[in-house]
């Protein structure tokens, strides 16, 4: 099944001039009604009518999160308050989040981009779907909830946390699919088999992202439950999960490319690359109206195809990630830079104290330890004071990323420091 | 009326222990009573040494969070109820006890008491009865 035939099945011709068209919109609004833009459009002499279609994409300048941030929060709208419905946010580099706003039509369009992905996974108007994704300022359970609600499907908006709960009502109600991270899918499927009601389940598909994952995972999955796993991609930027997903041929995510224009580049000389060659991906959102971006650095690693797909659609496919630019991780779904946590640490007055990021997965489930020596500023002969200390840590971290994290006091000098700076993350988790 | 403790932050992995004692032998020190509070991610070794500035220093040296701290030593008897009558004066006087461990070393028996008020315990248990080792007892 194809959600929207029209759109996902276009000629090469047809889409190339639709998302000229839509480009030169996109050009002609940011640079009338965002400030920044405009004025960085005006740094390089560009003006919109110098922007014919999408072979004029490279004149244009790039978009990264720092220009979210220098216009913190609303900065980057290019609409009046009063027509943002949604706000949503993700965690920035330097403590302050990444805020997007979506207009009712944003939100139409994201739920569009969401029925086409669930569509892909085989999933349709009689299939009962639990959102088993965390609601709230993070995109993926909204996000997933409305695509699924678009879809006509039954919608169970579970969030995370309770398992056994999860899985009770998934028998219950007869779930057949569910939207979540694949490290949790995975953890859910350990569950079931140690509840030991494997053919009490009715599951035939699940839709998967928020974090990376491997094929190894994927069939580890489909092993597991005996149903098809599918990789959805996106963030929040852009929109929020969506923006590509695989369909039952698993040769790569189909972008949605009438919505977000993708190109790779290279990722030293922000150069554009051919078909097939990885670079950064970085994405124009064609029709987005609450904070349209241009040329978005998205910093995942991966290489694109136009050529088109067995399942019919000619949309352009995006290969698995390879990895990122930046030394963000993606923890149970949630962004966290190392920075971040470098400067929660800094709130514990004077100097950052050296500290070590150990990221592993544990029963499917993504663990965080953070590891601080024990400085003779910290020191203390009271173990009561050094488990306040620690609890002091744990608390200005989750503040900082909204994540529990499991503090170790260690030894001073104890963290291998290499070239005089210090490592600061170990992410032990096997994506290959 | 305080003497000084060592203290060291020993994290529990193999081998820590020994290399506080390899440190405090190449500096000649004796240690004359310590305990260790343990947690599951590490330990609080408190020591009572001839000569705690110089093993501090060493240990510090060596890369470890070491530090002194002031604690009183009770001298008692070995007899039935001289740790009560301790306890009891601590406790009329509202003081709480954060950790204590006994001492017997040479002539010397004493409980080492870090109490909340260190000061007020100092005096409270003077003024009860009993006497307390100095520094340079414990330097001896």
């Amino acid at each position: 099944m194809i959600w929207n035939e029209t759109k996902e099945c276009m000629s090469r011709d047809e889409m190339t001039n639709l998302q000229s068209a839509r480009l030169r919109k996109l050009v002609d609004r940011v640079y009338h009604s965002v400030e920044y833009y405009r004025k960085k459009m005006q740094a390089l002499g560009l003006e919109p009518g110098d922007i014919k279609g999408i072979e004029d994409l490279d004149k244009l300048p790039f978009t990264t999160k720092d220009d979210l941030r220098d216009t913190y929060p609303f900065g980057l709208f290019a609409v009046p308050n009063s027509q943002i419905t949604r706000i949503h946010a993700s965690s920035g580099t330097t403590g302050k989040a990444t805020v997007v706003g979506y207009t009712r039509r944003d939100i139409e369009t994201w739920s569009e981009c969401v029925a086409r992905c669930i569509t892909m996974a085989g999933l349709g108007q009689n299939d009962i779907i639990q959102i088993a994704y965390g609601y709230g300022l993070f995109t993926g359970g909204l996000g997933a909830h409305y695509g699924a609600e678009k879809l006509g499907a039954t919608v169970v908006p579970m969030s995370t946390g309770n398992t056994k709960k999860l899985i009770n009502m998934m028998i219950d109600f007869g779930v057949t699919g569910i939207m979540c991270t694949p490290s949790y899918l995975l953890h859910i499927a350990e569950t079931i088999n140690e509840m030991g009601v494997r053919d009490k389940i009715k599951l035939k598909a699940s839709i998967n992202g928020a974090e990376p994952w491997t094929e190894k995972m994927r069939s580890q999955i489909e092993n597991m439950l005996g149903i098809h796993a599918h990789d959805i991609y996106g963030l929040s930027e852009i929109m929020g999960p969506g923006v590509a997903t695989d369909c039952q041929f698993h040769t790569g995510l189909h972008i949605h490319e009438d919505h977000f224009l993708p190109e790779i580049v290279d990722q030293k000389t922000l150069k554009p690359l051919r078909d097939g060659m990885t670079g950064e991906l970085v994405i124009s959102t064609l029709t987005k109206e609450g904070i349209p971006l241009i040329r978005y650095r998205t910093k995942d690693l991966t290489s694109i195809t136009h050529k088109p797909c067995q399942c019919g659609r000619t949309t352009a496919r995006i290969a698995r990630f390879t990895g990122r630019t930046d030394d963000m991780l993606i923890i149970r779904g949630v962004n966290v830079f190392p920075s971040q946590i470098e400067s929660a640490l800094l709130e514990m007055g004077g100097t950052t104290p050296h500290y070590l990021l150990i990221v592993d997965r544990v029963n499917n489930l993504d663990t965080l330890e953070v590891r601080v020596e024990v400085e003779e500023r910290f020191f203390s002969d009271e173990i009561r004071e050094l488990e306040n200390l620690t609890n002091k840590i744990t608390e200005v971290i989750k503040q900082a990323i909204g994540l529990a994290v499991k503090v170790k006091l260690v030894e001073p000098k104890s963290i291998e420091r290499s070239m005089g700076k210090s490592q600061h993350v170990i992410d032990n988790r096997k994506y290959n | 009326m305080f003497i000084k403790q060592l203290s060291v932050f020993i994290e529990n992995r193999q081998g820590r222990l020994e290399e506080v004692t390899e440190a405090l032998v190449q500096e000649n020190v004796n240690i004359l009573s310590l305990s260790m509070a343990d947690t599951t991610e590490y330990g609080m070794l408190r020591m009572i040494v001839s000569n705690p500035e110089t093993a501090k220093d060493a240990l510090r040296d060596k890369g470890f969070s070491a530090m002194l701290t002031d604690v009183i030593a009770v001298k008692l008897q070995d007899k039935v109820g001289e740790l009560h009558k301790m306890t009891h004066i601590l406790c009329s006087q509202g003081l709480n006890i954060e950790y204590m461990y006994a001492l017997a070393s040479a002539n010397r028996v004493a409980m080492i008491v870090k109490a909340s008020d260190g000061e007020a315990a100092a005096k409270a248990t003077m003024d009860g009865g009993l006497e307390l080792y100095s520094y340079e007892d414990m330097c001896e």
